[in-house]
């Protein structure tokens, strides 16, 4: 038997709790707590359980309106109407800090996490994507983690089956040995059978189901809200081992059972285990919840209550049901072969209680352990960091134009940000299920919706350099962007999942981006009516003494309402012409040349004007419902030069392209400039005056740069002549390249 | 023509499958849940990709000792189409209806892309109305796809004829290093057949491509 060591402030500090975080414990229990209630409170109201430094900010974005059916954090994930009697629940989370010290199992249970929100709201998922970001990869350590990062998302997710049809990887110092690993799930739901996490009804009986508890991840969530340390790599063990095939199973019996009129609420056991899942669904259902851990299906015999109460063992989920349908409910997991067991009942004392050894272990309100109860909320002071106006005086005239713009072009595309990503998208099984209509490299992914004319497109989107350089407008580029590219492929956009990935927000600097950051992305989506249907945040992420660039990074849905209007990036015929929606303005300001090929970070990054963007996407929506639109794509990283380029390679051979392009700016502003609110389409010459009529109705800028040619080359003014084998070496070979090395 | 398709726990493909015979060729087609142990009804059986029990000890190899393995077993020795795709393949290595192995793929990873195949032997109830040559494409999913056999049984499999599918030579021809480009085979009574690339995935142009359908075409005779 362990002797209950003495609780005191030391104690809880080493809990990561604060002084008034304890002294508050002690008002609402009117004693002093156990270990084993010490080790509830500093899980629940750690940073990664209670949002305690970013609910306040979170609260300032839109989260109705739109097409939304449930409210961002009232479930596991949000849900949104999409016709037909069907609806769409998606999130975006982060697996930060266990990807970084343990990236295979890191970054497999990251996956697992993220689909088990959108099962446990009923939805089946039906796609994927992965927001990935390293360090530079020169240096080995750098390599290693997208290596195994990309492993373990391949092995979990491919052997689950669910496809993996896109998402981003990005590559730059400031994530060195802070890589950011954020998955984004998409499931479907028929909305009659939607499930709540919920547990009501007192009496009514409380089963743990899936796999057994162990000792892995224990205090994963603590450890998720403090800084990467050398000392973190001896934390190999709070990050969690995870089990597809069992989650496979899980998810197939957890789907089964949502469809059964006598479930009554049904939670995943993520960060903080049983403790969070039994104190949110009681919280909810504003009862109480009785468990004994006696009867909790053990990896090792010899755990201790504190350890049971805080396991993060995948895999698992928490199941209330009505009285009575437990043969019912033991037939479904009989057939999955999953442990199934009963373990507590729904009270209406609005406690949490805990039972270990015939011993009363915890009670606890349920309601102040949980976000939007008794967990802390704080206001964070912010200060506008030195850097901020010091890095925002970039002027053409501090670089030299260079000699040769095709070297420049193809340094661009070889560079990791920009090259194909197909080294790792091979790797992700692309197109189980037969809905993927456009896999991983295009703008976004689409997949069609089984039974339906419709389809779905997602993106995943954020340019840290430009959040860093100027917060408040890079929040909302990245709102925008995501849009762009669901537009670009044929969809209207719904709403956003966010996952907020920045530095500590005790530091005033690092709160300040974060604030300014948010602030910016609810700009976006009321501008473009997209609310917020939830996501995560991950702070922390900072290695020695640097932060990582702030990096909220937007997941974005939208529809198709006719799948077979979807539109992709590469061009299509020889004689087509090269158009653009909206103005290139050339800014090199953050741009990925400025930094490629002159090492330079500076701003001010492109300007957006938000009523312009709406202008320009409702404008290439509008041409792709028309049926006149053959390639749509949105400029973006490298600019106008790397944006033709990619619609070459990606087309069938044989074709290339001729562009004559005027405007006032210089060879490399307009080659290599990045500008908001522009979109490259193609047409044929009969649809032309179509496109400018559409674009004269809403006042909106278009100019003719070129044609499509069937001359296998790239020609631009006569800065580009390019054969397009070099162009296709650069783009397609480099990464691969580099990680084969 | 009735068909069966079996589900392993850890199946995941068998959704693919289903909706081709269910919605593209509309024919009667079942879920069979792998505690099944009479296949009689049935006239043609597919074994769907995925991860039967998640790939644990060697791929296919606990889904070998199923309960519906012995009864498919038997109908495939009474001559009843047995079709595997992917894991299915894997599996009916395992259980000795097809000959060889497969190992894990010539540059250690997973493989998901579009691959170009030829159509080799035309006699099966597989490929009987394509021709020989034709060029197919569809995707591949798999981390352990590399086909591997001794001589003898090699020069079995060229011998008798029973090499349904092969790789095509050039760009997109044979990333997970099989020998002899071999993508799938058939047993010697020509109605077992594994291939580890997916036709069922490509039966739609809306999805990239429809060669695959032909194949199933073929086996329900309306070429």
């Amino acid at each position: 038997m362990i002797k209950e060591p003495v609780i005191d402030l030391k104690m809880a500090k080493e809990h990561g709790l604060s002084d008034d975080e304890f002294k508050r414990i002690l008002e609402i229990l009117g004693r002093e707590p156990n270990y084993v209630e010490l080790g509830i409170f500093s899980v629940m109201w750690s940073e990664h359980c209670s949002y305690k430094s970013s609910i306040k900010m979170l609260k300032t974005l839109p989260r109705e309106g739109g097409r939304l059916l449930v409210e961002a954090g009232e479930e596991n994930a949000g849900l949104v109407d999409l016709g037909d009697g069907l609806a769409t629940a998606f999130k975006i989370e982060s697996h930060n800090h266990p990807s970084a010290v343990e990236p295979y199992e890191g970054a497999a249970t990251g996956i697992g996490g993220i689909m088990r929100d959108i099962f446990t709201m009923g939805a089946r998922p039906i796609a994927s994507m992965n927001s990935l970001r390293f360090g530079s990869l020169e240096r080995a350590r750098n390599r290693y983690l997208l290596d195994h990062v990309v492993e373990g998302i391949a092995d979990y997710g491919n052997c689950l089956g669910i496809p993996m049809v896109g998402g981003e990887v990005v590559i730059e110092d400031s994530y060195s040995g802070n890589c950011l690993v954020n998955a984004m799930s998409l499931g479907i739901v028929e909305t009659k059978y939607v499930t709540s996490a919920i547990a009501k009804g007192v009496g009514n009986p409380v089963y743990i189901v899936g796999s057994t508890t162990g000792r892995d991840g224990i205090h994963g969530a603590t450890f998720a809200s403090v800084e990467l340390t050398e000392e973190t790599e001896s934390k190999r063990s709070n990050v969690q081992v995870g089990d597809p095939f069992t989650e496979k199973l899980l998810m197939e019996a957890s789907l089964e059972l949502s469809k059964k009129a006598w479930l009554v609420g049904i939670q995943d056991m993520g960060a903080a285990g049983i403790t969070c899942s039994c104190s949110e669904m009681s919280a909810k259902g504003e009862s109480g919840i009785k468990i004994d851990l006696d009867k909790v299906p053990l990896r090792e015999d010899s755990m201790n209550a504190y350890e049971i109460m805080l396991s993060e063992s995948q895999e698992r989920m928490l199941v209330v049901i009505e009285k009575g349908f437990d043969a019912e409910l033991n037939a479904i997991f009989e057939k999955w072969e999953l442990d199934c067991t009963h373990f507590g009942e729904v009270t209406d004392t609005g406690m949490l209680e805990v039972y270990h050894r015939g011993n009363k272990v915890a009670e606890i309100p349920s309601e102040e352990l949980v976000l939007g109860g008794g967990a802390p909320q704080y206001e964070m002071p912010v200060r506008e960091p030195a850097y901020f106006s010091e890095l925002n005086n970039f002027t053409i005239d501090s670089i030299q134009q260079e000699e040769d713009y095709n070297k420049t072009l193809l340094t661009l595309l070889s560079t990791p940000n920009i090259t194909s990503k197909q080294f790792v998208f091979r790797q992700y099984d692309s197109t189980v299920r037969s809905n993927t209509v456009q896999g991983p490299g295009g703008a976004a992914a689409v997949i069609r919706l089984k039974g339906t004319q419709k389809g779905l497109a997602m993106s995943t989107d954020c340019n840290g350099r430009y959040v860093y350089l100027n917060p408040r407008m890079g929040g909302q580029i990245a709102v925008v962007e995501s849009a762009r590219n669901v537009v670009c492929s044929g969809a209207e956009p719904l709403a956003i999942t966010n996952c907020l990935n920045f530095g500590n927000p005790q530091d005033p600097e690092i709160y300040w981006q974060f604030k300014e950051a948010v602030t910016g992305i609810g700009e976006a989506c009321r501008a473009l009516n997209t609310p917020v249907t939830g996501g995560n945040v991950s702070f922390y992420n900072e290695t020695g003494d640097t932060a990582i660039y702030p990096t909220p990074v937007i997941g974005m849905v939208g529809l198709l309402e006719n799948i077979n209007q979807s539109v992709t990036i590469e061009f299509k015929d020889a004689g087509d012409f090269i158009v653009t929606l909206g103005a290139l303005n050339g800014c090199l300001g953050g741009s990925e040349y400025l930094r490629t090929i002159h090492g330079k970070i500076q701003g001010p990054i492109p300007h957006l004007n938000l009523e312009l963007e709406m202008g320009i996407q409702e404008l290439c929506l509008d041409a792709i419902k028309k049926g006149i639109i053959k390639s749509a794509h949105d400029l973006s990283d490298g600019g106008l030069a790397v944006n033709i380029s990619e619609s070459i390679v990606h087309s069938k051979q044989g074709l290339g392209a001729r562009l004559d392009v005027v405007r006032k700016l210089q060879n490399n502003e307009l080659l290599f400039g990045e500008c908001q609110s522009v979109i490259v389409v193609t047409l044929e010459e009969s649809a032309l005056y179509e496109l400018i009529l559409l674009a004269q109705k809403l006042d909106m800028h278009t100019q003719t740069i070129g044609r499509v040619t069937d001359t296998n080359s790239l020609v631009i003014n006569d800065q580009i002549d390019i054969s397009r084998i070099k162009l296709e070496n650069a783009y397609f070979n480099s990464l691969e390249k580099i990680m084969t090395q | 023509m009735h068909f069966a398709v079996i589900v392993f726990p850890g199946s995941n493909c068998d959704h693919d499958a289903y909706h081709v015979f269910r919605h593209i060729l509309d024919v009667p087609v079942d879920f069979v849940w792998h505690r099944e142990t009479d296949l009689k009804k049935y006239d043609a059986i597919i074994i769907p990709g995925g991860f039967s029990y998640g790939d644990y000890l060697r791929t296919g190899a606990i889904a070998r000792f199923s309960p519906v393995m012995e009864s498919i077993i038997k109908e495939a020795h009474a001559g009843k189409p047995v079709f595997g795709i992917c894991n299915g393949f894997q599996i009916l290595i395992e259980s000795g209806l097809l000959p060889g192995a497969l190992i894990i793929n010539q540059d250690v990873r997973f493989l998901s892309q579009d691959v170009t195949l030829e159509v080799d032997s035309t006699d099966s109830i597989y490929t009987r109305s394509l021709q020989k040559g034709r060029k197919l494409t569809m995707p591949i999913a798999h981390k352990q796809g590399n086909f591997i056999a001794n001589d003898d049984t090699l020069k079995m499999l060229e011998v008798e004829d029973r090499i349904a599918f092969r790789y095509s030579k050039g760009k997109n021809g044979n990333p997970n290093g099989s020998i002899n480009r071999i993508a799938g085979i058939l047993n010697k009574k020509r109605n077992v057949l594994g291939m580890m690339p997916h036709p069922e995935r490509a039966v739609e142009t809306l999805l990239g491509s429809d060669d695959g359908i032909d194949i199933f075409k073929s086996m329900i005779g309306v070429a």
